[in-house]
């Protein structure tokens, strides 16, 4: 029931498969976090394909779990947003901007490699 | 002035568990009701946010959806209704007054916009009732196989006439 987490890479996935209570997203947020940490990722994305609603607690959520990874040094996506879920959260005050989204997981991944390489130019 | 088309679906809230399983509620309902997928997910939207009130301001309290009609218009209402403590400032619950995180946070906002009718009444006496309805269009085929149902076959399919 909860949301399974698998690391490839430094870049952490977890795949929502259904919808999830309150305490299901704040849980994800938390271990999310604290695996930030312990697996020394640098890119975290959250698949959230499965949701059939996404509601002003759950964005929140989501852009709280990016903003702790950002804390932590991770960048995070949030790829899978279906249309009509995109199309309600328009209506919602809740600021997404922090919020970093791709269309899918291979494009979110894409991006972070790109990101991975363009700060390993300006490192040396 | 509204007709309801069946009886009422009547969903409790007490635990974030129950508003799960009421946008599910809302959406097959929807769904069934012949709103599009958009619509569907918009409705279950709106329950999540009043349904979340429930839970975290009052202690609880009941959904209860009706399939209703009006005209040329179908729709769903929801009524959240609770015995909690009842909002004391309406209005700024509902954001007119305040930006930011929608309101005072009660998500009101957010469900109003998503919804098509909304209204709020609330005491600190009898708890708050808050109504909303989504509304959808009934369009010329529908109208037709209803008026097929309600009278039997057509006047000119009984005849041999078209």
């Amino acid at each position: 029931m909860d949301v399974p987490i698998l690391q490839q890479g430094d870049v952490l996935i977890a795949s929502v498969q259904s919808d999830l209570s309150d305490m299901q997203v704040t849980r994800l947020r938390d271990e999310l976090t604290t695996l930030v940490g312990s697996s020394r990722a640098t890119g975290v994305v959250v698949n959230v394909s499965g949701m059939d609603v996404i509601d002003s607690f759950t964005a929140r959520l989501l852009r709280s779990i990016a903003e702790a990874a950002r804390m932590r040094g991770a960048m995070t996506y949030v790829v899978g947003i279906r249309p009509e879920v995109a199309i309600a959260l328009v209506h919602f005050d809740v600021d997404l901007a922090p919020l970093q989204t791709a269309l899918d997981l291979d494009e979110a991944m894409h991006l972070l490699r790109q990101r991975r390489h363009r700060h390993a130019s300006n490192g040396d | 002035m509204a007709t309801e088309l069946e009886s009422p679906r009547r969903v409790a809230i007490s635990s974030d568990n129950d508003i799960v399983h009421a946008r599910a509620q809302a959406r097959d309902m929807s769904i069934a009701l012949g709103f599009s997928s958009t619509d569907a997910t918009l409705v279950a939207t709106a329950i999540s946010e009043v349904a979340r009130n429930l839970v975290v301001h009052a202690g609880g309290g009941d959904l209860v959806m009706t399939a209703v009609a009006d005209g040329v218009k179908t729709g769903l209402t929801i009524e959240a209704s609770d015995r909690g403590p009842g909002i004391r400032d309406v209005e700024a619950a509902l954001g007119s007054r305040y930006t930011g995180r929608g309101g005072l946070g009660l998500g009101l906002p957010g469900a109003r916009r998503l919804m098509d009718d909304f209204s709020v009444d609330s005491s600190a006496e009898s708890g708050t009732v808050v109504r909303m309805t989504k509304w959808r269009i009934i369009d010329e085929l529908e109208r037709l196989r209803q008026r097929r149902s309600r009278d039997g076959l057509p006047q000119g399919a009984r005849d041999g006439t078209r």
